[in-house]
């Protein structure tokens, strides 16, 4: 048995990675974007690309989100398989007209003649204390759009494997990177990258049986920490990292709230109209008889994304979690 | 000058040593349409292609008469008939080379239809059994396109990703007039100029976005003139004249074969119907401006042509209307049996692999339809 010597890696690296393997294993796979050539991209996960591939397969564009999508179009059309870089989750938007009447809907409208390979890697949320349109939690708007897949990784070891999964896809994928996670470190072995997840499946990060919080991408992290403070309460609380929003994990997010019969939804994106409503009610659908308590959200203000010297109270934090699980109403021993 | 020089000799320097970076002389566009039709230079044309134009504009003009037609019967939702348009829409399809792709816009039913495509596939869209009637690769077409200008950077993406794969292949977009004003119109521009993608960008300029007159869609001299701007060379065409939208299409689609990068054409048409069978172009437009280009009808212009040459008379004109009576008889009786739907194909396209939240649908609707079936047994 060979044991693999296990090294601290940052998420970055990790989709960097992703990257040069996933080009490296396939001619057809090109990443595009502004900045991604010379510079590495502005949080440098194209680092080094362009040098090793060259600039037709890792190539800086114009200035021109809807451009850099649109042409994507054309090119999966043609049988590449483009990656392409937005910059930030605001400056996605001018995108949005490609990617909601196109991108999403080729294979549909053409009865499955013209897949589109096409992953759309996205800086996203807050926390790192940029400045406005540099933290917007956009998945709400991805994943109310049939035809898209829609992922976010909260780990190193998924960092990878999801995006592996997501250029291998044969439909487009929002790959939604948390950037406040990019330069989390985790322990894995660069060496030998970890398997590649199929994408829709939610894992258990923490097992607990008191209750679930059901959370996924920059708020992965918080919710551990909520769940390790809240053994102080006598609290053993279940973490599941949904990973993919779309396609939803519902047997392993009901799974757990069978068992644990109560459930918080914790997320930075908004919550009137945002993911966790439907969360919540995905769960309650499933779950209502095992239910001790409604099933609660946790989610950022309905308020345009603060200036970062206030986001911190915008962010849902570890006390705004326990409150939370207090609000389900304990029996006096679980 | 050529385009690629232009574009190593520019680094921006800061005034007041300003330079100006190249003369666009030889990207501007003429002051006037080219024609050929009328003028000593149709003698050059082949007689073959001239014939062969006719028959497709005789063949397209009873496709959109036909197409109107089956709107009044309830047959299709609506049809953007391109009468009057009809040269720009042949000479489109007849200029690309098999291996050529085609990005038409709702309009353009004629040029796919041109190009080889079955009249009933095209209709599909306008129809409303499903979006795309046909395999885009089957003929190299895309999907006729309904948001403007958006097919535009599809058309550069394509091309320029023939081009890594090193194929001779070129990309023909269509738009009109209004959709130059779009966004993507821009953005597809620009990319195509710094990449020198092997596209052509066709402009049918008809007049009218709807009922918003060119003069409120921009205060450019023209059109072509938008080349310029992004580096690559501008031509304006008359939209009318068959010989001359071929003659510069084929120019342009050489030039980008040949590697020499993208070419904006803006062809000067009319179009003589109303923007549908739903709009009421009497709001917007008088009769004598109709009248005018009724005079300058692209299917007289070239009959004219062929038949002061001798090489079509009364015969042939028979023949190429009796040709396009039977694709019309044809298209009208296939059009006219109603289209087998099932339903399930909702869920059959959204991925390659449903969701099992598209599951649970597909199932639900499995058991309606089971019902539904259940109930018009007992019924009867
Ligand atoms: C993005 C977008 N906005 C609005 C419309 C509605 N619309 C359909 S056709 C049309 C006018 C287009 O005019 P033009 O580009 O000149 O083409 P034409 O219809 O004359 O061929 C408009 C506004 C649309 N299809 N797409």
């Amino acid at each position: 048995m060979t044991t693999v010597a296990l090294k601290p890696a940052t998420m970055a690296q990790a989709l960097t990675r992703a990257l040069r393997d996933a080009m490296a294993a396939d001619p057809t796979v090109h990443v595009m974007g502004e900045d991604v050539g010379t510079l590495g991209g502005v949080f440098r996960v194209t680092d080094g690309l362009a040098k090793e591939f060259g600039e037709d397969r890792c190539t800086d564009t114009p200035l021109a989100e809807a451009g850099i999508l649109g042409t994507a179009v054309g090119m999966a059309m043609y049988g590449l398989r483009p990656v392409v870089e937005m910059q930030f989750d605001a400056f996605a938007y001018p995108a949005f007209e490609q990617l909601i009447s196109h991108v999403a809907r080729m294979r549909n409208r053409t009865r499955g003649a013209m897949p589109l390979p096409i992953t759309i890697r996205v800086p996203y949320g807050g926390g790192i204390g940029g400045v406005e349109h540099h933290s917007d939690s956009s998945e709400a708007y991805y994943m109310a759009t049939p035809g898209l897949h829609v992922v976010t990784p909260a780990t190193v070891a998924d960092a990878y494997g999801l995006l592996r999964a997501a250029i291998a896809s044969d439909d487009p994928v929002v790959f939604l990177e948390p950037k406040r996670l990019y330069w989390s470190k985790d322990s894995w072995n660069p060496d030998e990258p970890t398997a590649v997840d199929p994408i829709g499946r939610a894992v258990v990060r923490r097992p607990g049986h008191s209750a679930t919080l059901i959370t996924y991408g920059p708020s992965v992290p918080v919710c551990l920490e909520a769940a390790e403070a809240a053994r102080a309460e006598g609290w053993d609380l279940e973490v599941v990292d949904l990973r993919s929003l779309v396609p939803f994990d519902d047997e392993t997010v009901a799974a757990s709230v069978r068992r644990t019969g109560r459930a918080v939804v914790v997320h930075e994106a908004g919550g009137y109209g945002g993911p966790g409503g439907e969360i919540a009610a995905r769960v309650t659908e499933r779950c209502f008889h095992h239910l001790e308590a409604p099933v609660l959200r946790v989610a950022g203000f309905d308020i345009p994304y603060p200036p970062p010297m206030l986001e911190r109270h915008h962010l849902p934090g570890v006390d705004r979690i326990l409150d939370a699980v207090g609000r389900l109403q304990w029996e006096a021993d679980s | 000058m050529t385009v690629m020089e232009q574009r190593g000799a520019y680094r921006p320097t800061p005034p007041p040593a300003w330079q100006p970076r190249t003369d666009p002389a030889p990207l501007l566009p003429d002051a006037l349409p080219h024609r050929v039709l009328g003028t000593e230079a149709a003698a050059q044309v082949d007689p073959g292609l001239l014939r062969r134009l006719y028959a497709e504009l005789v063949r397209g003009r009873r496709y959109n008469a036909q197409a109107t037609a089956l709107t009044k019967q309830g047959r299709l939702a609506v049809y953007p008939s391109s009468t009057g348009q009809e040269a720009c829409e042949v000479a489109a399809a007849l200029v690309l080379e098999e291996r050529d792709w085609l990005f038409p816009s709702y309009r353009d039913t004629l040029a796919a239809v041109a190009r080889g495509l079955d009249p009933v596939q095209a209709l599909t869209l306008l129809r409303g059994d499903w979006h795309t009637g046909y395999d885009p690769h089957e003929h190299r077409i895309a999907p006729l396109c309904t948001p403007l200008a958006t097919q535009l950077p599809h058309a550069v993406g394509l091309a320029h990703a023939a081009r890594l794969k090193s194929d001779d292949v070129v990309a023909l977009a269509l738009v009109g007039d209004g959709g130059t004003s779009e966004g993507d119109f821009h953005e597809a521009l620009n990319f195509a100029a710094v990449w020198q993608a092997p596209v052509v960008f066709l402009v049918q300029n008809n007049g009218f976005a709807i009922s918003v007159p060119l003069a409120k869609q921009t205060a450019a001299p023209s059109l072509a003139h938008k080349a310029v701007g992004y580096g690559m060379p501008g031509r304006l065409v008359d939209g009318n004249d068959a010989a001359a939208v071929h003659e510069v299409l084929s120019d342009a689609v050489r030039h980008a074969r040949a590697g020499g990068g993208p070419t904006l054409v803006e062809a000067v048409t009319y179009r003589m119907e109303a923007h549908t069978n739903a709009d009421d172009a009497t709001r917007y437009r008088g009769d004598s401006e109709v009248e005018t280009w009724r005079a300058h009808d692209p299917i007289a212009l070239l009959e004219h042509e062929l038949t002061e040459r001798g090489l079509l008379d009364d015969d042939g004109i028979r023949e190429a209307r009796e040709a396009a009576e039977i694709m019309a008889a044809d298209l009208r009786a296939r059009m006219n049996q109603d289209p087998v739907l099932d339903p399930m194909d909702l869920f059959a396209h959204v991925y390659a692999e449903p969701t099992p939240q598209l599951r649970e649908q597909e199932a639900l609707l499995r058991a309606e339809l089971a019902a539904e079936a259940e109930s018009e047994g007992t019924a009867r």
